[in-house]
């Protein structure tokens, strides 16, 4: 009888041969094949060699494979520490911490493109990059310890970067050693000088209104609104240092800023810039103390129940009339 | 006798001292001309909207358009960097400052190149505020607020790299710091021609760069004065 279609197919010559040489076909012969240890002791040999390969070539951590080479530049897992504190990490440790974690986001290159990545915005920090946006050092150079380690420990609001308590301090010292391994600028530059805050000047309305005056002449409101609503003119057209659109951020959301929530977080904030995203640093144009003027206006603006926004709240009511708005029909000099 | 000894010696040394002198800068003189050209159609430029800032609309009569392909007349291409990308001996001469300015909302020039750890000085020529933001990937990336009437921003940039400049509040502002390790480069004008001078004899490899179309190499061989002619074309699209 022709069985047709139900015919088993036949497979190509090199695996009936193979399949011979293991034992696993009886086609060739009378008797049951027979597993002997010389074909066991082949099979696992290849069967290894194969599985090696394929993994060695499923590995992407280039920057890790050779990890005495200098030439390649990146600081070595073996050797990289950080300090903060009374705490010292180490990459060895916070690469598996990494693994565990951090991987699904910011990918198994630290270069942000992780598995998750396509589906959240914004996108995960490109630690090959070693351009960081919450520091206390000056705009282009690199972060301190201490200022990575505050951010992991505080996670970035309004992004999917969480707060990572659930680690122990030690894990997210090691951690922050870790990720310093994925650019070479750590092995050869070091931290820029942290910038350091004077006292905060007392919150009078003087200082608010002096604030305010800043506000409209270092041109805040053109990406960040009159009323500071992420709405200026220049905010739809926002792009970070990659090219992906961000917007500023909104006062009137009352939310965390990026970089913290004192009043201390705020003057950083714009005193060293947010690198790789389109807020500048103004280290150079305000001084200290003006500084701190444009921090006690900023706080008006959002929807809480500080000091500054009860000043606010009782000048605009016996001055309303007089106070000019904020914009271009404000600016001095400006036709 | 010992005079007629001393003045020897101090003719030997004074002439020792100004062979010394010209040893350290070959000055040289030959030169490289050429002209960069394209061939097929160019994209059209397009002009500009720069109604979101009033102080700067006003300074243009006719409005400017964008930068990443210019052209000019016999099919010629400017804002090219032509510069030697090997065989270059260097220079110890000292760098004046190169400038960069914000002037109507524009970056002059809109290419500016420069040799490694030159000075550079970035003005406010505007009545608005401008931040310059480098998107460099070598160099360590800044960004830094600029308000009118703010000093010029003093800085250098330590690497060889190709530049993006951008404006985050002028999002049409775009150009180019060209970081080069030789002294000896040039820029293509609106006739598309160019020259470098300046160079002692030896054989080099002649790089011309366009930002949108890339980087053409050719080898050139400079033996004492003389000035070579090395053109580049470009071959273009429309988008």
């Amino acid at each position: 009888m022709d069985l047709g279609c139900l015919r088993p197919p036949e497979y190509p010559k090199v695996f009936e041969a193979a399949a011979y040489f293991i034992g696993f076909d009886s086609t060739y012969r009378d008797e049951a094949p027979k597993m002997t240890l010389k074909k066991l002791a082949v099979t696992c040999a290849l069967g290894s060699m194969l599985l090696v390969t394929v993994g060695a070539t499923s590995i992407r951590a280039q920057s890790h494979v050779n990890l005495a080479d200098p030439s390649l530049g990146a600081p070595s897992v073996e050797s990289t520490e950080s300090h903060i504190g009374n705490l010292t990490g180490h990459a060895t440790e916070g690469k598996k911490v990494y693994r565990r974690y951090c991987i699904g986001c910011h990918g198994p290159d630290g270069d942000g493109a992780g598995m998750n990545a396509q589906w959240i915005d914004p996108k995960p920090r490109d630690f090959t990059e070693a351009t960081f946006k919450c520091r206390s050092t000056p705009t282009g150079t690199l972060p301190t310890d201490d200022d990575l380690y505050n951010a992991i420990t505080r996670g970035f609001a309004t992004t999917n970067m969480p707060p990572w308590q659930s680690l122990t301090p030690q894990q997210r010292a090691d951690l922050i050693a870790f990720i310093k391994t994925w650019s070479p600028r750590w092995a050869k530059e070091k931290p820029g000088t942290p910038l350091s805050i004077p006292p905060e000047t007392p919150i009078t309305i003087k200082s608010i209104l002096q604030g305010r005056e800043l506000f409209q002449k270092l041109e805040c409101w053109k990406c960040h609104g009159p009323q500071g609503h992420g709405d200026g003119p220049a905010a739809a057209t926002l792009t970070d240092d990659k090219g992906n659109p961000i917007r500023p951020y909104d006062f009137s959301s009352g939310s965390r800023f990026m970089c913290g929530v004192t009043n201390q977080d705020l003057y950083r904030i714009f005193m060293t810039g947010l690198d790789g995203s389109p807020m500048p640093s103004f280290a150079d144009v305000v001084k200290p103390n003006e500084a701190w003027d444009l921090v006690h206006f900023l706080r008006t603006l959002q929807p809480l129940l500080t000091q500054e926004a009860a000043l606010w709240q009782t000048y605009r009511s016996a001055h309303g009339a007089d106070i000019k708005p904020i914009g271009p029909e404000a600016a001095v000099g400006v036709q | 006798m010992r005079t007629k000894y001393f003045l020897a010696l101090m003719i030997a040394v004074l002439l020792g001292g100004g062979m010394l002198v010209f040893a350290n800068s070959p000055a040289g003189s030959g030169s490289i001309t050429g002209k960069i050209t394209y061939v097929g159609t160019p994209p059209k430029m397009k002009p500009i909207d720069m109604s979101k800032e009033p102080s700067c609309a006003k300074q243009h009569t006719t409005p400017v358009t964008t930068q990443n392909v210019v052209t000019g007349p016999g099919n010629a291409l400017a804002w090219v960097v032509v510069y030697i990308s090997a065989g270059d001996q260097g220079s110890s001469a000292p760098f004046q400052a190169v400038r960069y300015d914000q002037k109507g909302c524009q970056y002059i020039p809109h290419v500016l190149p420069m040799v490694a750890a030159q000075e550079l000085q970035i003005y406010n020529d505007d009545q608005t505020s401008h931040n310059i933001h480098p998107l460099a990937k070598v160099n360590p990336e800044w960004n830094k607020s600029q308000p009118r009437g703010s000093p010029p921003i003093d800085t250098k940039w330590e690497k060889s790299e190709f530049i993006p400049v951008k404006c985050n509040i002028h999002p049409w502002m775009h150009g180019y710091f060209v970081v080069l390790k030789t002294p000896h480069y040039a820029v293509s004008g609106g006739d598309g021609s160019f020259a470098i001078k300046g160079l002692p004899a030896g054989k080099y490899t002649v790089t011309a760069w366009q930002e949108q179309y890339g980087s053409q190499n050719q080898e050139v061989t400079i033996s004492g004065s003389e000035s070579k002619t090395v053109n580049f074309t470009f071959k273009v699209l429309p988008y």
